[in-house]
């Protein structure tokens, strides 16, 4: 009997320790970043790194470490990518949520979640081969290796994401509120867009949220198609670098130890801080809409 | 006068069904525009990749600079890796699903775990590449290997695999403990055998689902261990291997003969998406059929 009571503590303590260590991944992958990120400046300043609009670590003499073009190209191809995501997103969203039902349901979902999980270098692969040579034809420029180019296939790798969250949002959204609207006369129509859906703006905002992360995080299809030309972004069909398709090229260049090596931690950092920025927002929001229907 | 049946009233009434079903119908336009892109590129890929496949091509390895022979080598590092990663992630993942929806009090740091493992879920695989550089290669000197790649894949999909055996369990209706409990069963006697056989198949879907989406991760490998050519298959966990998703990256993008290797990049692009795709039809399949017997879900 003694011995039942101390394996229950014992097995207590084991899955508390594994929680716990997973939750400590998180401040593991902080602490390096910081530790090996703050090395950067020895090389160069906070003030060169954060305001700095040259990226050139090979540059002989005296390299610069500018954080701008990187960001801008990071930012300006995630942004291409929500103008695309956003309005197919929320409007499939709505009419995955009000109108199907069933095993249509079940298939659309499924196709949708199989592409969320669809390897990033095939779909970069497909852009290489099918949308480079499309852009490059359609709008007469001599390369379809560009922002256009990585913004697109970005905006289709963050729609699964957005779908779900948003679909997930609608749902939530307590059957009463529709009944209520159809007793007044609304058509579903109405129903849906004047009242579901802007009772779901917190979940809907969350989506995009996630959206937003899941793009700007994204590094093997813009290593791929975005054609990686480390220089702030003035039209469409410009190459770009993004942040993570700068790790990606350069971690294997730079030599252990030098200061090159220390900023693409630092550059990591930044990711990291994105990346958790967007996801305390939309988990908060997401709190707030499940809320908001529990009285 | 109007007739009784073009009142005004009902045509109005029509004009509102028609426009509702306008609007709908618009809505659902992106949604097939969407499932129709994701059908015709499994149908190109398919198309352009199933010529290549034959048995030499699945069995060997590359030769002549990689513009002949197979993909033998990256087949059997990307499972290799995969596994390790799995046996990395898959116990201390459940286990700590086990804690969240069993044992972890509603309080301030159960919610500081739960967040802190929903943020990383979050961070981009790049970012676990460079943590893994720093810790598995230099810090620990696990140095360029399987074993480095395949625990920095198992940190990065050990919240996925956390988050749905999390939920596996949390769908098993507490009746269920509840009755053992009654019985003089301990707690933890009580999971282990009324809960964790339920939840069993909701946490095995949730493994596959990580396997497929791992499966295809290049970002996490790059600077990990994973190489353009080895000469041989990899005997221990401390080399170097080749892997589906990187094979693929150099043949697309770093070869110099590209137009030459083309063919070989289709094809090693349709292997690894079938091998992603069948783990993903399996996962579905399970959670398909745990939907319909479990009775108690209604």
């Amino acid at each position: 009997m003694r011995l039942r009571k101390v394996a229950d503590r014992g097995v207590r303590g084991i899955f508390m320790a594994n929680a716990v260590f997973s939750a400590v991944v998180l401040l593991g992958i902080l602490a390096f970043l910081l530790l090996y990120g703050v090395r950067t400046f020895s090389g160069t300043s906070v003030l060169k790194f954060l305001s700095g609009t040259v990226w050139n670590p090979d540059a002989y003499g005296e390299p610069s470490y500018g954080l701008l073009p990187l960001l801008l190209g990071t930012l300006a191809s995630t942004a291409i990518a929500l103008i695309i995501a956003i309005p197919l997103g929320v409007a499939s969203a709505v009419f995955i949520s009000e109108r199907l039902k069933g095993w249509v349901r079940v298939t659309v979902k499924t196709l949708v979640e199989l592409f969320a999980g669809f390897p990033s270098v095939v779909l970069g692969f497909f852009g290489l081969v099918v949308l480079a040579p499309l852009i490059a034809r359609i709008f007469h420029v001599p390369s379809g290796l560009n922002l256009l180019n990585a913004g697109v296939l970005l905006g289709l790798m963050s729609l699964p994401t957005i779908i779900s969250v948003a679909d997930d949002a609608l749902r939530v959204v307590p059957h009463s509120y529709r009944e209520a609207a159809y007793a007044l006369g609304a058509t579903p129509w109405t129903t849906a867009i004047r009242i579901v859906l802007p009772a779901a703006r917190s979940g809907i905002l969350a989506a995009i949220m996630l959206g937003f992360g899941r793009a700007v995080g994204e590094t093997m299809v813009v290593l791929m198609v975005a054609g990686n030309a480390a220089l702030m972004p003035k039209s469409l069909f410009d190459p770009v670098r993004t942040i993570t398709s700068t790790i990606a090229i350069e971690l294997g260049e730079s030599a252990f130890g030098d200061t090159h090596f220390y900023s693409l931690f630092a550059l990591g950092f930044v990711l990291f801080l994105l990346a958790l920025a967007t996801n305390l927002v939309a988990e908060s929001l997401i709190r707030r809409e499940k809320r908001s229907f529990t009285l | 006068m109007d007739a009784i049946g073009t009142s005004s009233p009902a045509r109005k009434l029509r004009r509102r069904r028609f426009g509702d079903n306008a609007g709908f119908v618009l809505l659902a336009v992106p949604l097939a525009v969407f499932v129709l892109f994701i059908l015709y590129m499994f149908f190109y890929l398919f198309r352009n990749g199933l010529g290549v496949i034959n048995w030499q091509f699945l069995t060997q390895a590359p030769t002549k600079g990689m513009t002949e022979g197979g993909i033998w080598p990256c087949i059997v590092g990307t499972v290799l890796v995969t596994f390790v990663s799995l046996v990395f992630s898959v116990p201390v993942g459940i286990f700590a699903a086990i804690y969240l929806s069993e044992y972890a009090p509603a309080n301030f740091l159960t919610r500081a775990i739960r967040s802190a493992i929903r943020s990383l879920a979050g961070i981009p695989s790049i970012v676990y590449g460079l943590f893994g550089v720093a810790l598995f290669v230099t810090g620990l000197k696990f140095g360029l290997s399987i074993l480095s790649s395949g625990l920095t894949l198992g940190l990065m999909n050990l919240p996925w695999i956390i988050a749905t055996a999390e939920e596996a369990i949390n769908a098993i209706p507490g009746s269920f403990r509840e009755g053992a409990l009654a019985l003089g069963a301990t707690k933890w006697e009580a999971i282990r055998h009324n809960v964790l056989p339920y939840a069993f198949p909701g946490i095995l879907t949730g493994v596959l689902l990580a396997v497929a989406r791992t499966l295809g991760e290049t970002a996490p490998i790059l600077f990990t261990g994973v190489t353009y050519y080895t000469r041989t298959i990899p005997t221990s966990l401390t080399q170097k291997f080749m892997a589906l998703p990187y094979h693929l990256f150099t043949l697309a993008t770093q070869h110099d003969q590209i137009s030459t290797v083309r063919p070989i990049a289709f094809g090693t692009a349709l292997v690894l998406l079938v091998f992603v795709l069948a783990f993903d039809a399996v996962a579905f399949v399970i959670r398909l059929r745990v939907a319909g017997t479990n009775k108690w879900q209604v």
